[in-house]
């Protein structure tokens, strides 16, 4: 089945997170074999938004989504054009006086981790969104986040690395990963244990059924796409309360998060809600959303909505992913549980974990990324 | 006999008749292309019952309209993007 008898890497999930590594691996001379159980970037990738975003929860989130973005924006001249890659910006939106306070505290932070940002008043900011509902205070504007296409990234990653020699199997789906071993069923039904030098598990909400006790859950969200009103909204739009909805581990929520596409559409968000792996429309959750949306860009009631979907983020208890070495077994790697940030983090996350297995110096200290590291237990009825 | 009402499609004064949908009347006048696609081809109607979406134009400055669901009324302004504009793409 496989051609390699017994490759450097075996990378598990060919998700945005995955193929970056498998990218990253096979940069640094290793042969690397990728197999994804559908293909690239079917996953939690194809349902994910693609905002390029610095986020700081945690010093370390500042740290590896501002890594991270860096490495976005020096590969954006390289990233073919399906994948949609524009430098939006984003808007965090503040609705009171309080949240800009916040909002001008957030820029200092910013500042002082080399992030640009200005906070912008009610007037500039009605002049950047015409369509944002009047009496705002005023938002946070971050000019080097951006948009991309996620799905698409995945496949030019894989196809990058399979330049570089690397080994790709789609529809070949992992089912269990053992010290350095890994047991692949193909589409056909073959089951073959592949040896290899390491295997990385990048299997996003799918890493625990490969490697029992890994913690991460699935953390279900809804997007929703309209028809094509160009210049309806020009940057990403978050409402600063976000952060209460994306921190906040137990219960449903909503959050206003807008994102005008390449192709004029806008692409509606978020909630938030753990219910294992139920991929249905919640549709009262889906309507809160939406009302959320309407309520910041009221001009959205009256959009077309073309589709609606879900899809599950790899959520930790901490909100920081799993990057490093998986102690219990020797010669096993994870590079997953990114939650809602995956895309930005990929390429910080490929660097990093390629940095650590071939005895380079991280760009980013990796401790608090351990994936062995103690974390707060999930509270009752989260387990997915 | 069923009233006639003036409409507005694309700058021209169009008599037609009211509560008619306006993809007949746009039929009618001799409209053939209603919009342009995404690559730049002429489309109109197909289904005629709101289902292909095919038949999208601009009904006083809302976009996306079905023109096979909306009724003439009298006033009411029209743009088509049979002239290859891209806001109704």
């Amino acid at each position: 089945m496989t051609r390699s008898a017994h490759p450097d890497v075996v990378v598990v999930g060919a998700g945005v997170v995955g193929a970056a590594c498998a990218l990253a691996l096979a940069r640094a001379g290793l042969r690397v074999l990728v197999v994804d159980a559908g293909f690239p970037g079917c996953g939690s990738s194809s349902a994910a938004m693609g905002h390029i975003v610095v986020m700081d929860d945690t010093e370390s989130q500042l740290a590896l989504t501002a890594y991270s973005r860096r490495l976005w924006a020096e590969m954006a001249s390289e990233l073919p054009a399906d994948c949609e890659d524009e430098r939006r910006g984003t808007l965090w939106l503040a609705a009171t006086d309080e949240e800009l306070r916040g909002a001008e505290e957030k820029r200092a932070l910013y500042a002082r981790h080399g992030v640009e940002a200005s906070v912008v008043d009610a007037k500039t900011l009605a002049e950047m969104e015409p369509n944002l509902r009047p009496g705002l205070a005023g938002a946070l504007h971050v000019p080097d986040d951006s948009v991309l296409y996620p799905p698409n990234a995945a496949r030019h990653f894989v196809r990058c690395a399979q330049a570089l020699g690397a080994e790709v199997h789609e529809r070949c789906a992992a089912e269990e990963i053992g010290a350095g071993t890994v047991r692949l069923r193909d589409a056909n039904g073959n089951v073959e244990v592949v040896s290899a030098g390491a295997v990385v598990n990048a299997a996003g909400v799918d890493a625990p059924r490969l490697i029992p006790g890994l913690p991460i859950v699935p953390r279900k969200g809804h997007l929703v796409i309209t028809d094509r009103y160009p210049g309806l909204c020009n940057c990403q739009l978050v409402e600063l309360g976000y952060l209460h909805s994306a921190h906040t581990m137990s219960g449903a929520s909503v959050a206003f998060n807008v994102q005008p596409r390449a192709t004029g559409q806008m692409l509606i968000g978020s909630s938030r809600e753990l219910v294992g792996r139920d991929a249905s429309i919640n549709r009262q959750l889906l309507a809160s959303m939406l009302r959320r949306a309407i309520e910041f860009v009221p001009a959205l009631e009256r959009c077309n909505i073309v589709r609606a979907w879900t899809g599950f983020r790899p959520a930790t208890s901490d909100k920081l992913p799993l990057i490093g070495r998986w102690e219990p077994l020797e010669n096993v790697w994870v590079a997953a549980g990114h939650e809602g940030l995956g895309i930005t983090m990929a390429l910080g996350t490929a660097e990093l974990l390629t940095a650590m297995m071939v005895g380079r110096e991280p760009a980013v200290d990796p401790a608090p990324f351990a994936p062995g590291r103690l974390m707060p237990a999930l509270c009752a009825g989260e387990e997915g | 006999m069923t009233r006639r009402v003036e409409i507005v499609v694309d700058g021209e004064r169009l008599f037609v008749r009211e509560g008619a949908p306006l993809a007949v009347a746009l039929f009618d006048a001799g409209h053939r292309a209603f919009r342009t696609s995404v690559s730049g081809e002429p489309r109109a109607p197909i289904c005629g019952m709101g289902i292909c979406f095919e038949c999208r134009v601009t009904v006083n400055g809302l976009p996306h309209q079905r023109s096979c669901l909306v009724p003439c009324t009298a006033g009411m302004i029209v743009e088509t993007s049979a002239d290859g504009h891209d806001h109704e793409r």
